[in-house]
């Protein structure tokens, strides 16, 4: 008895604030067939807005990999002063508002700052510009890579490691051959859980991209402009388009998530 | 009778695991369920215990019918294997759990649980949690809170199963000087023969879900039913087609009244006993055996590798298997 | 305590690393640690095979690891949070008061950390509920339902807002029109909090042990004291947790908010939007202030969590 009453207010709490609203932004799109939906994504500024998505998420997504990979050695393998501060710190950007990494980015490499300014003198704008973007993306991103492999490394040990040294086999080649094989599941899940997070993130790019239609507009971005803009069909569809996206991220992480207990 | 089970069935799904059980256990007894992994023997626990409801059959306990009588109205305590402690509570509160759910006074709580707390030797670890004591620590955690309530039948679920070699050695003699001490109605569940013997007054034999036998320990083991019964409660051999322990194997130098010839292939000593393995030319064939004796034995008859001797099962024996 | 006679014997075992309840209080622990001790809960059982660290050689590849963590931490993450705060700083603590008292913003702080607390309540009750149900129900559909929690997380937050806004917007089909108002704030922070407590809870809840039940059933404890005093202790970590980490979330939420709120100061701005407007309009030092209340505000709760956890670890 009272286990159908928690099933039945469980799943109208979820129907009402989850599924419902997913479902319809899904109908709403597709109200007059695929045709709209299709028209407007291939617009100029739908297809750019996709473009610019890409190329920060892209760019984030490396940085982030590569980082997280170096961090996660550091953290699993090696001893140093400050580990346990490196340890916190690699967390601090989860609890930060978006907004406010747009601000703290701005401070440091807007065109009035030393940092900016001398990079301005050298050709390279950051702030308003895609250096900017990905940066503020990166911020966002930074800890999924590092503790998605971080468990994995410590659960492996480093036994197979000092085996391949004894072997004559050197760091790079140690790493190449015998860890990357081994965290290759946690650093996919790492890395699609970045790129989720990259193509999807709104507040911090909103602020420093400068939000300029057709040069710094990403998805995201663009599903805002078109809404304030009353062009509800063209918001509509790129957030479905956005929605498949994160599905399918979804997915692949629950495909990569390494298996409890095996 | 404490606990009687009359023709209980249960099945988990396809698989029949207590089949058409009945079993007797006097008041004040220490009974062991001894049997193989999957055997059904924690099954036949978890039923007397109310925790596995069974799919015909009647559970009686204390005289009265506890067939559909949920586990917290059957007045009996449960230790599982695994302690099941309440990691959140220290172990005065994991203790007095019982006494509170009933709403003892404060003081007779205090009282009791100090008492078992001695009896199971933690009175230094009562505030402690859990998660500092060791597993043996924690099982006589466990066992002081199945008693604290004063049950009417105790019943434990492998007790030293999850514990080292040494600990289960010392708990095994120590719940047997408990119970001498309680005298509870005591059932536990074991797959280690030894274990069983040592401790129990009854040990109740189940195989396949069935009943295979059940008696005093040196009934079961001087008069096996049958030969997984004997197999089961200690090393075996075969000689002539019948089943014997092999240390009542006698080895001769000369024939006589019904030996065998037979080879030594191989002597291996193990302090005082002697393992010493042979082949016997039987009617059918050659059959490897193998015979236990004592040291001083061996030095008498001067057995050695090779050497040409005569087998036969001791005349006085009583155990022993024809199975061909 | 002899700590130094209960440390080898504890590492001797390889727990160190995996124990923290045995390992990071040596002088709680008993006496005679014992070698069964590890065999019984599960993750414990498992050999640990990670040796140390001692005996890798701290040279070359350290220093250059270390070297591009620290330029890429500060480059990114570091040096720009610290000028937010030097930023704010510079104002003296009057000036800092006052940028955050202006009627606007503290409007929009007040509303942000009392909505940020109603929803983080409403996550612990919903969140445990729906853990519950997910873990000791089943019904058909359940695998979906249980896929389905972790949309929120996946889904962009502006796509989110939208979404909301769709449904409860000004031509809402099913007639319940929340934009604009604060109670459609506080649906966008419950839409983009829902995973939280319940992912916090939920392996808790599958590793819960069961024999913990059945052993209160035997000593008599009905249904509802089982929960309350065998269940719910032993969740309780896991939901603070949750319920923390649900709270800073709401605390720092924007895209989700900008499209139901309107952005109507003094009504339903929200902190974080009000500091985007802050930042369009470049008055940075306020913005920087309001940054720093807002940082100052989640650090503390995580902070609450790490003791929390130390707490949980500490009885094991």
């Amino acid at each position: 008895m009272v286990k159908h009453v928690l099933r039945v207010i469980v799943l109208i709490y979820l129907l009402f604030l989850l599924i419902l609203p997913v479902a319809l932004i899904g109908w709403r799109t597709f109200g007059d067939g695929p045709g709209p939906f299709i028209d407007a994504l291939t617009t100029h500024s739908a297809l750019h807005a996709f473009q610019v998505t890409l190329v920060v998420a892209g760019w984030a997504v490396v940085l982030n990999t590569v980082f997280g990979v170096v961090a996660a050695l550091l953290l699993a393998r090696h001893e140093f002063p400050g580990k346990r501060l490196l340890n916190a710190l690699i967390d601090l950007p989860l609890a930060v508002s978006p907004v406010v990494v747009g601000l703290a980015l701005i401070l440091v490499y807007g065109t009035f700052s030393p940092v900016g300014g001398w990079f301005e003198g050298r050709g390279i704008q950051i702030i308003f510009s895609t250096p900017g973007m990905v940066l503020a993306t990166v911020f966002v991103c930074l800890p999924l890579v590092v503790r998605s492999i971080v468990p994995v490394l410590e659960e492996l040990g480093d036994e197979q490691e000092q085996a391949a040294r004894t072997l004559g086999a050197g760091g790079w080649q140690t790493f190449r051959r015998v860890t990357l094989p081994s965290i290759r599941a946690a650093l996919g899940y790492g890395i699609v859980l970045s790129l989720a997070r990259a193509l999807g993130e709104y507040g911090a790019v909103a602020v420093v991209s400068g939000r300029t239609v057709d040069e710094t507009q990403t998805l995201t971005l663009f599903v805002e402009e078109r809404f304030e803009n009353f062009d509800v069909q063209a918001s509509y569809s790129a957030a479905l388009a956005l929605a498949v996206l994160a599905v399918a991220g979804l997915l692949a992480t629950k495909l990569l998530r390494p298996r409890d207990g095996s | 009778m404490a606990i009687e089970i009359r023709g209980v069935n249960k099945s988990f799904g396809d698989a029949a695991v207590l089949r058409d059980v009945s079993v007797d256990v006097t008041s004040g007894s220490l009974t062991a369920l001894l049997g193989p992994s999957g055997g059904g023997k924690s099954t036949l626990l978890r039923v007397i215990a109310g925790l596995e409801r069974p799919d015909s059959g009647q559970v009686v306990i204390s005289g009265r019918d506890a067939t559909r009588l949920p586990p917290q109205r059957r007045d009996v305590g449960f230790v599982f294997q695994h302690y099941a402690a309440f990691k959140h509570m220290t172990v005065f509160e994991n203790v007095a759990f019982g006494l509170r759910i009933r709403k003892r006074p404060k003081d007779e709580i205090k009282k009791r649980v100090g008492e078992l707390l001695d009896l199971v030797h933690l009175d230094q670890f009562a505030e402690r949690y859990p998660a500092q004591l060791s597993g043996g620590q924690r099982q006589r955690m466990a066992l002081a809170r199945a008693l604290a309530v004063d049950p009417e039948v105790l019943l434990l679920d492998e007790p030293f199963g999850a514990l080292d070699a040494q600990v289960r050695k010392e708990l095994r003699a120590w719940l047997r000087r408990l119970h001498d001490e309680v005298h509870v109605t005591t059932v536990f569940v074991t797959h280690d023969q030894e274990e069983a013997i040592e401790v129990a007054d009854t040990i109740v034999l189940l195989a396949d879900g069935v009943v295979q036998q059940q008696g005093a320990p040196a009934e079961i083991y001087d008069n096996p039913a049958s030969p997984f019964v004997m197999r089961f409660l200690g090393p075996v051999t075969e000689i002539d087609g019948r089943l014997i322990r092999p240390h009542d194997v006698e080895i001769r130098t000369e024939p006589g009244e019904g030996t065998s010839p037979a080879v030594i292939t191989r002597v291996v000593r193990l302090g005082f006993e002697v393992r010493v393995e042979f082949t016997v030319r039987g009617a059918e064939g050659e059959q490897a055996a193998w015979a236990q004796l004592t040291r001083e034995t061996v030095e008498r008859i001067a057995i050695e590798e090779g050497a040409e001797v005569h087998v036969r099962p001791r005349p006085a024996i009583k155990h022993s298997i024809q199975i061909a | 305590m002899a700590t130094s006679e209960t440390t080898p014997d504890v590492s001797a075992e390889g727990v160190s690393q995996d124990a923290p309840s045995a390992g990071t209080a040596p002088d709680e622990t008993a006496h005679d640690v014992p070698r069964d001790m590890t065999k019984r809960d599960g993750s414990a059982g498992r050999p640990r095979r990670f040796t140390g660290t001692g005996r890798w050689p701290v040279g070359d590849g350290t220093a250059i690891g270390l070297g591009t963590v620290t330029i890429f931490l500060s480059a990114v993450v570091l040096i720009p949070l610290g000028a937010v705060i030097w930023k704010s700083a510079e104002q003296g603590p009057g000036g800092f008061w006052d940028a955050i008292t202006t009627p606007d913003a503290w409007a929009a702080l007040k509303l942000t950390v009392i909505a940020s607390l109603f929803v983080a309540l409403v996550n612990l009750v919903m969140g445990t509920l729906i853990a519950w149900v997910l873990v000791r129900d089943s019904f058909p559909g359940k695998g979906v339902v249980d896929l389905l929690i972790d949309l929120p997380f996946a889904l962009p937050t502006i796509v989110a807002g939208l979404v909301l806004l769709t449904l409860y917007g000004t031509d809402s089909p099913v007639g319940i029109t929340l934009a604009y108002t604060r109670i459609g704030v506080v649906v966008a922070l419950l839409f983009v909090t829902l995973p939280f407590v319940v992912r916090t809870v939920q392996p808790v809840l599958l590793e819960l042990d069961k024999e913990m039940e059945q052993a209160a059933a035997s000593l008599g404890a009905g249904n509802w004291t089982i929960f309350r005093r065998i269940i719910l202790p032993n969740l309780v970590p896991a939901m603070l947790a949750g319920t923390a980490l649900a709270f800073t979330r709401a605390v720092a939420e924007f895209g989700s908010t900008v499209l139901i709120s309107g952005n109507v100061p003094f009504k339903t701005q929200v902190a974080a939007v009000h500091l985007f407007g802050q930042i369009e309009s470049d008055n940075t030092a306020a913005a920087a202030a309001i940054s720093t209340a807002l940082l100052t505000l989640s650090l503390l709760v995580l902070l609450a969590i790490d003791l929390l956890r130390r707490w949980g670890a500490r009885r094991g």
